[in-house]
């Protein structure tokens, strides 16, 4: 068990070694920072001094190193196109997406399980085929294009819910909070519909056949013939054993989720770090780009490692046995 | 698939009717899983339209939508078959802001949807394809460092990969060729990001094929490394690479469409499906639907129709639903 959670902490850290050293290597081959930094007017000796101060005359490896330290302490430069520092930036960017990320699962998990424990009982009833039936257009189609859908009809024709934007927010000093004012609320939901759809029919369709294959079980048939009523088989037996494998790719899907916010982010015009990101790819703004792949390389290989314990955690068979996760 | 193939040899040496070469072929098992897949043929019939459509845009598309020339901003924003206002002119499918016709705009920009598409999963089939072969038959430290990097790759999302490669090699080109190079940086990101399905598969049906007698014959018989893994186990791992290439290109036509969408993607001036949906967005509020509803349409027939066919070929190739 201690042996697998050293192996996996090593492998998490070699990624993420990987990855700092992917960020820090388009800093030095995307553009010159001197080029960036320094206007016409330069001459060789300004060239060199700058070039001293930022440690760029270092050996290549040291200036890594140093660019690694900066980075955990949450220094990633400053950003070309906003003059201001990238750490500030994203501290006042996140917010807006972690509140519609956590909105998001939160309506992937509860519609997801709920469809997929209801489509497995009634297996084939009516309303069981057409939400199945829709789920597989639902994945087929481009998150984008949902987004546009929702916005149409709800906005445009209905004029019910904003299109852009997030409302008014209330500052609390360091986070700033959609989730206290109606016009945050309202903002809301259709970002978190869009987001939350694919994921929210890829739990439906897991939890589906898990619970398929679970109620197929003797020990299910064996409650049925203690007598035990429908509900307490359905959710007390069969429900609980299918939610190993839901929580672990609802786990994996939460990194899914801050990433493909970048699409929802633009449709909506959400005012979130997925949209900073698209902005700095367009204008080449290469330390927001750095930074925004290095924190959500850290969120995602945190996910990932969560969820490998999660197994030991839910699952005692794992315990149990060999201490092998995969 | 071969399993098929064999029991076909079978029935024509009992009974060997004089058919040509057409005729085997609409008797095989694949043929005729085909042939009673309601879904499979309209879904079939929908793509070869649109491919269809793309090749001989030029010659269907009664406007060149990029011949300034023949534009006339009279004509802007005419609704779909109403004449319009000023001019008189009639368009299928209306026109955006500039008075480009919509319809034309749409066969060139399927035509680059489906180029860009298509060769991003020719490139990330042939490196997947490669890398998966080298790792699956060599083994040893070159198998590890092959499958960590696909590893590491899997953890994050392909569209993100793709979207950094994109602005790393938007980066990298100087700034007068971004708009000329936008095209091909866009199919190397998205093959890039794609390769690591078909790298896993064929890594795994190549390890299995390499313990095999056949193997060890032809190396007896002193054939080199590269030819065993092309000419030996190659054609035994290339149905699951077909199906992984069908599923694949409908997640490329989706990935265009949404890099291009979100503006990092094929440029104005070569508009893709997605350029012009990104495009079309922008009218929506004031009432001209029609310029983001034909391609939006167009995008939406052309991803079903690729994915339902990708699952129905995985269906009918996979011999344990046989």
């Amino acid at each position: 068990m201690l042996a697998f959670i050293l192996r996996r902490l090593f492998q998490s850290i070699i990624v993420l070694l990987i990855v700092g050293f992917v960020a820090f290597s388009m800093f030095t081959f995307v553009g010159d920072p001197i080029d960036n930094m320094l206007g016409q007017e330069r001459t060789q000796a300004d060239i060199a001094r700058l070039r001293e101060q930022l440690g760029l005359d270092q050996p290549f490896f040291v200036q890594y190193w140093n660019f690694l330290g900066n980075a955990i302490q949450g220094n990633f430069g400053i950003s070309y196109r906003q003059g201001r520092p990238v750490s500030e930036i994203l501290l006042e960017r996140a917010p807006a997406t972690l509140e519609l990320a956590a909105v998001s699962a939160f309506f992937a998990m509860l519609l997801g399980i709920s469809l997929g424990v209801f489509t497995a009982i009634r297996r084939n009833g009516m309303a069981s085929n057409v939400i199945m039936t829709l789920s597989l257009i639902g994945v087929s189609l481009p998150t984008f294009l949902i987004g546009i859908l929702l916005i149409y009809v709800f906005s445009v024709e209905l004029n019910w819910l904003p299109s852009f934007g997030r409302g008014a927010v209330v500052d609390l000093g360091w986070w700033t909070t959609g989730f206290l004012t109606t016009s945050g609320l309202q903002a809301l939901i259709l970002p978190a519909i869009t987001l939350g759809l694919y994921q929210m029919t890829l739990i439906m369709r897991l939890v589906r056949s898990e619970m398929l294959e679970v109620l197929r079980q003797e020990y299910i048939r064996f409650a049925r013939a203690r007598g035990l009523r429908e509900r307490a088989v359905n959710f007390r037996h069969a429900l609980k054993n299918t939610l190993v494998p839901v929580i672990t790719v609802t786990g994996l899907q939460l990194g899914a989720i801050i990433a493909f916010a970048i699409i929802t982010e633009t449709v909506f015009q959400w005012p979130g770090v997925g949209l900073l990101f698209i902005n700095a790819i367009q204008f080449v703004d290469i330390p927001v780009m750095a930074a925004y792949l290095m924190l959500i390389s850290v969120m995602f290989v945190s996910i990932n490692l969560i969820v490998d314990l999660l197994y030991f955690a839910i699952d005692p068979r794992l315990r149990v046995g060999k201490g092998r996760g995969h | 698939m071969t399993e098929g193939a064999d029991r076909h040899t079978d029935a024509t040496a009992e009974k060997p009717t004089p058919r040509g070469r057409f005729g085997r072929a609409w008797d095989s098992d694949f043929a005729w899983k085909f042939r009673h897949s309601p879904v499979a043929i309209v879904a079939a019939l929908v793509m070869t339209v649109i491919v269809l459509a793309a090749i001989f845009a030029p010659l269907i598309a009664p406007y060149d939508p990029f011949d300034p020339g023949s534009l006339n901003l009279m004509n802007g924003f005419t609704p779909p078959g109403e004449p319009n206002a000023f001019t008189g002119d009639a368009f299928l499918m209306g026109t955006d802001d500039q008075g480009r016709d919509v319809f034309s705009t749409i066969l060139h920009g399927l035509r680059i949807s489906l180029f860009v598409g298509a060769a991003a999963v020719l490139f990330a089939m042939v490196l997947g394809v490669t890398l998966g072969l080298v790792a699956g038959y060599t083994g040893g430290w070159v198998d590890t460092i092959i499958m960590r990097i696909a590893d590491i790759q899997l953890t994050f999302p392909s569209i993100l990969v793709a979207m950094l490669i994109f602005g790393i090699a938007k980066g990298v080109t100087p700034v007068e060729y971004r708009d000329q190079m936008a095209i091909w940086v866009l199919i190397f990101a998205i093959g890039l990001s794609d390769w690591v399905q078909f790298a896993r598969v064929v890594r795994g049906a190549a390890m299995v094929q390499a313990g095999r007698e056949y193997v060890a014959a032809a190396r007896l018989i002193g054939r080199s490394g590269p030819s065993i893994m092309l000419r030996h186990i190659l054609p035994n791992v290339l149905s699951p690479v077909l199906v992984i290439a069908t599923i694949s290109l409908a997640l490329a036509i989706i990935a265009e469409a949404t890099l291009s969408f979100l503006g990092v993607g094929a440029p104005p001036t070569q508009p893709s499906l997605g350029t012009l949906i990104r495009v079309g967005q922008g009218f929506l509020f004031s009432g001209e639907w029609w310029i983001l509803f034909f391609p939006a349409v167009t995008l939406l027939a052309l991803a079903l129709s690729v994915n339902l066919l990708g699952d129905w070929l995985r269906d009918a190739l996979n011999p344990r639903l046989k």
